[in-house]
């Protein structure tokens, strides 16, 4: 299948990446290319062979849930394009 | 003062242990270097106070007492390694001016051994890239042919070690990148097994391939280095849980009782002539050496590239989910309301093959496609680990190409994504099978751009994969060929 100038459109607003008409001409063409060497492991036969998620089939290790470290929240927040008392700052979501 | 450049991390171990210079002298020798040669636009952030503070306290420890193959050596850093003392940006316009609160534990680690850090080091954009034409911050030259990629996405870690600005690199391989640029930049690169070294504070990309890794000019500098980067850490849910190893302890390995395992698919149609015969010649000089050749099969590595543009686009676009404007980084400038905020911080934050991998990611995780996509690609990723398993019932190490060709120039395939995702052919399949593998030089090429040799080895092995490739390294003098002017 071949996606379509909606289903690129659909694709970048799942992305939250703002696309013009334009670019989503080109980044059709770019996917269906892409798409298309991706289409070759399909007619791979994979009948009963478990997916691999983890090179070296490691589990997720859990820890105690305790507190280990304080991270420094001073520098921590001055990476942040806008805070206030220690808060991140966003437009307004509720009226 | 060149000569001292030049030397061998290994050199530079014993000659700062007899004192006959020290970690400040170091530090200032390669800052000059970096200085000097900053048209290679391979770093992106020197910081000479920072840089000569670790010397002296190195130079301290030393008169202390204390003693130590990195204590003093200089190291730089791939810029996806966040540093206190120096911004992170993973060569993203997303993250300019990132001041992480803390180290790497790879940066970490290796400060503790007492390593000064010279700077953070160009990449491809989110470390996506196999030319390092895809950085925020403009593009890297190759030290051999100024109009060549020097390879990706580790292309300033590669050029700085080959032009002697740095006698060793950190680097990052979720596909290929840190043996690419070795081999398209003379270098030696080598990546160890999937969880050995961690992952924290390497900011992510594909979190089931990402492994860091060294560029050196010798295997026997990366041994001595893994020495203290590798090992368990807590703080990294994949790491794994083994005891500290020495990795320099089979550099003395006897070829005589060794078999190469030779990937016949891995010389098929695609491979240039000249790279196949510097190949071979390598091939026929361990033989030499009294290694044994042996035929291996791995029928389904060509769709390792496939696999690993599902795989890694699918966990690049969760992973990069957290670049939306509100806790760290760039934000737009204009916008309507928050949603519009995050696509617009995003859109103008990130480059072009980033964006895209993010769509390709999102689309295969997307509901109906989730199967079809990303479960297949799982499954013939285990396929290709498979072959590899039984390749390494027949052979102690694999050889073969790093890459189909040398170095290409700028802009020869930066027009067409899937002509570069194709680059990575050979490099592919042994990072989705989380082995250990390197790239050492192995001869020149077309306008005198390197080849490289590329060794792979089973889970934990990468003891005797360095071993194979300093036996090679006594043996020729690729490894110490160094560019003109540098």
């Amino acid at each position: 299948m071949s996606l379509k100038l909606a289903d690129v459109h659909r694709i970048a607003h799942l992305a939250r990446i703002e696309i013009t008409d334009a670019q989503a001409q080109e980044t059709a063409k770019q996917l269906n290319d892409i798409l298309a060497l991706i289409e070759r492991i399909a007619r791979v036969d994979t009948a009963g062979i478990v997916p691999m998620s983890h090179p070296l089939d490691g589990v997720q290790r859990l820890r105690p849930d305790a507190v280990t470290e304080i991270p420094d929240r001073e520098r921590t927040m001055s990476n942040a394009p806008a805070q206030r008392d220690g808060l991140f700052l966003v437009p307004r979501v509720l009226e | 003062m060149s000569e001292l450049a030049h030397a061998t991390l290994a050199r530079l171990g014993t000659m700062l242990d007899r004192r006959e210079v020290s970690a400040v002298e170091l530090a200032t020798l390669y800052l000059d270097r970096i200085e000097r040669h900053r048209g290679l636009n391979a770093f992106l952030d020197v910081r000479p106070e920072q840089t000569l503070a670790q010397a002296r306290t190195a130079d301290q420890r030393r008169a202390r007492g204390e003693t130590g193959a990195l204590l003093g050596v200089p190291i730089a850093h791939k810029d996806v390694f966040v540093t206190r003392d120096w911004h992170t940006t993973a060569s993203s316009r997303i993250l300019e001016g990132y001041a992480s609160p803390f180290d790497a534990t790879v940066v970490d680690e290796l400060a503790r051994a007492g390593m000064v850090c010279l700077g953070k080091l160009n990449c491809d954009e989110f470390a996506m890239g196999s030319s390092n034409e895809n950085s925020a911050y403009g593009k890297v030259l190759n030290p051999w042919d100024r109009d060549a990629v020097p390879g990706g996405s580790s292309g300033g870690s590669a050029a700085a070690v080959a032009a002697r600005l740095a006698p060793i690199a950190s680097a990052t391989d979720t596909g290929g990148s840190i043996r690419e640029p070795a081999s398209f930049s003379g270098v030696t690169g080598t990546k160890p097994t999937y969880g050995r070294p961690s992952r924290w504070g390497m900011i992510a990309f594909a979190s089931s391939l990402d492994t860091a890794g060294l560029l050196t000019c010798t295997a026997q500098d990366c041994a001595l280095a893994f020495n203290a980067m590798l090992g368990f850490d807590p703080k990294d849910s994949t790491s794994v849980d083994r005891p500290k190893e020495d990795f320099t302890r089979s550099l003395a390995l006897d070829l005589s009782d060794l078999r190469i395992g030779v990937p016949t698919e891995f010389f098929a149609a695609g491979l240039e002539p000249e790279v196949d015969a510097a190949v071979r010649a390598a091939l026929r000089e361990y033989e030499a050496l009294g290694a044994e050749l042996v035929d291996v099969s791995l029928p389904n590595a060509a769709l390792g590239i496939p696999v690993y543009y599902v795989v890694a686009s699918a966990e690049a676009s969760s992973n990069l989910s957290r670049f939306d404007g509100v806790r760290y980084g760039f934000r737009a400038k204009q916008y309507d309301d928050l949603v519009d905020m995050m696509c617009k911080t995003r859109a103008q934050g990130f480059g072009a093959e980033v964006k895209r991998r993010v769509l390709v990611g999102t689309y295969v995780l997307s509901h109906g496609y989730y199967d079809a996509y990303f479960l297949q690609a799982s499954r013939v990723r285990r396929i290709i680990a498979d072959e590899f398993q039984r390749a390494f019932k027949r052979c102690d190490v694999i050889a073969g190409p790093v890459t189909s060709g040398v170095a290409f120039g700028f802009g020869e395939k930066s027009a067409d994504p899937v002509a570069m995702y194709l680059a990575d052919l050979y490099t592919v399949p042994s990072s989705l099978a989380g082995i250990p593998a390197m790239s050492i030089p192995c001869g020149f090429g077309r306008l005198g751009r390197p080849i490289g040799l590329q060794l792979m080895a089973n889970h934990f092995d990468e003891a005797r994969m360095l071993g194979v490739a300093h036996r090679y390294q006594c043996a020729t003098d690729w490894h110490a060929r160094v560019p003109r002017g540098y």
